[in-house]
């Protein structure tokens, strides 16, 4: 994909006040049980077919070009092609999340006369042992690998995501030579996500500043070091008046229920589409404007420190960590792996004195 | 006389317009493309079972300031690079809908 044009693509939608890309979660119910997800899979109400294809037809109208449609497990919904098929009549560009248990050759030949751009596929392990054990389905690595092969002999983009944790960290080069043999895309992605309800229990997952530091220090995946890990300039005017990430801006989330939130990271609820027009909401939502208002210029702690030009910062993370307008402590951790920088946000959890209540066991 | 020609945009893309212009992206390797206003009327208007002449002296002639001699020969070009990307259908019979093809990208 053409960066400049694409680039231009998103000026232009910022400018217009587009949304631009839209995931659509579609359920929430899913077919592995994987330890680190941040979801509740019972249906709490899912859209009903009518209701998303009206959703389907307003984003249309909104000029949404970019549908990634996501859950959850996309194909337990039975209505899943009709929805595909329903998108592409509308002229989206379609990405798909899937853990691709349920894709066999006829599926995959679906997808591909569909023309979707590309299909996303949970891996965790190139280690059968390790992959089930996360996904707590035996068998799941090798249904995940046989649908990834159909896939790509239907000629479709497959990208593998691999989520480093604790229980997979030391595999994630096995995961890449994988997705080498199978011809297809792979990323890597440190990121745990808190459950949706705020529960941060599954963050014990995430890798330790350690094994962070070696990924973002390893030359495989890292092809420009020097540029990335380097000392980072303090952010300027111009960095301080630019926005966080598109979250809100050119982007946004429906859950399977019609909450429309800036990502599916950041769950501030700013309406529901079964209440109001998914275009009043992005526009008038007085939540998507107050996340729209936010410049790096506002957020505490970030404005002032050396990485605010340059961190990963999620809004949404830091939305969960309880201000929006705060750190996101997973993203000054890396900030901190690729240059050996502390954040101003670590600097002040490092120096902060001990509780004064403590209990030993 | 001159044989009719059709044009269709293939089903294997993706298009919105913004802003005036079309972003269209082809999904068998993800290239991207802009086309500017005129040349937008065009892809909207490529159904399949219009001809390209009557899309340009309807639709390109009647709204812009063109003589429809350069308008067509401008058309022919355009198609014929869309086709050359993969990304139009140009026969000289109409062109049956398939599928995802039905719907105007507006």
């Amino acid at each position: 994909m053409q960066t400049g044009l694409m680039h231009e693509m998103g000026v232009r939608a910022l400018r217009l006040g587009i949304p631009m890309a839209v995931q659509l979660d579609i359920t929430y119910r899913c077919n592995e049980r994987c330890v680190h997800c941040y979801l509740d899979h019972d249906d709490h109400g899912e859209m009903t077919t009518s209701e998303i294809e009206g959703l389907i037809d307003q984003m249309a109208d909104a000029g949404v070009f970019f549908l990634t449609i996501s859950g959850g497990e996309i194909l337990l919904r039975k209505d899943f092609f009709h929805i595909l098929e329903y998108a592409r009549k509308k002229s989206f560009c379609v990405k798909l999340k899937t853990n691709a248990l349920l894709i066999g050759e006829k599926e995959a030949e679906r997808i591909r006369s569909l023309a979707v751009e590309s299909v996303q596929v949970s891996i965790y392990s190139h280690r059968a042992e390790v992959h089930d054990a996360i996904t707590k389905v035996p068998g799941s690595l090798e249904r995940s690998i046989n649908a990834i092969r159909f896939l790509r002999e239907h000629g479709l983009h497959v990208i593998i995501a691999n989520v480093l944790m604790v229980q997979n960290f030391g595999d994630y080069p096995g995961v890449r030579a994988l997705a080498a043999e199978l011809g297809v895309q792979c990323t890597i992605d440190p990121t745990i996500t808190p459950m949706m309800d705020g529960n941060r229990a599954i963050l014990n997952m995430g890798i330790d500043r350690k094994s962070l530091a070696e990924v973002f220090q390893d030359t495989a995946l890292v092809a420009e070091m020097p540029e990335l890990c380097g000392v980072p300039l303090t952010p300027d005017e111009e960095v301080l008046d630019s926005t966080p990430c598109s979250a809100g801006h050119t982007a946004c989330y429906v859950s399977p229920y019609g909450d429309v939130y800036p990502c599916v990271q950041f769950p501030y609820a700013t309406g529901n589409v079964r209440k109001e027009k998914f275009l009043d909401i992005w526009n008038y939502s007085p939540q998507m404007n107050e996340v729209r208002s936010i410049t790096i210029r506002d957020l505490t702690n970030c404005s002032v420190c050396v990485h605010g030009g340059s961190c990963t910062r999620c809004p949404g993370l830091a939305f969960m960590e309880g201000n929006m307008r705060g750190p996101s402590t997973a993203d000054c951790e890396k900030s901190f792996a690729r240059t050996g920088i502390p954040s101003e946000n670590l600097k002040r959890k490092m120096s902060s004195p001990p509780s004064l209540v403590q209990i030993s066991f | 006389m001159t044989e009719k020609r059709y044009v269709a945009r293939d089903t294997h893309v993706a298009s919105r317009l913004m802003g005036g212009e079309m972003m269209i992206m082809s999904t068998r390797d993800s290239t991207l493309f802009t086309l500017n206003g005129v040349a937008s009327v065009i892809w909207e208007a490529a159904d399949g079972k219009t001809p390209l002449d009557e899309i340009v002296s309807e639709q390109i002639c009647k709204e812009y300031d063109v003589a429809p001699e350069q308008a067509m020969m401008d058309a022919e070009t355009l198609v014929e690079q869309l086709a050359g990307h993969g990304i139009m259908i140009v026969s000289d019979q109409q062109i049956a809908p398939r599928e995802n093809s039905e719907v105007n990208p507006k």
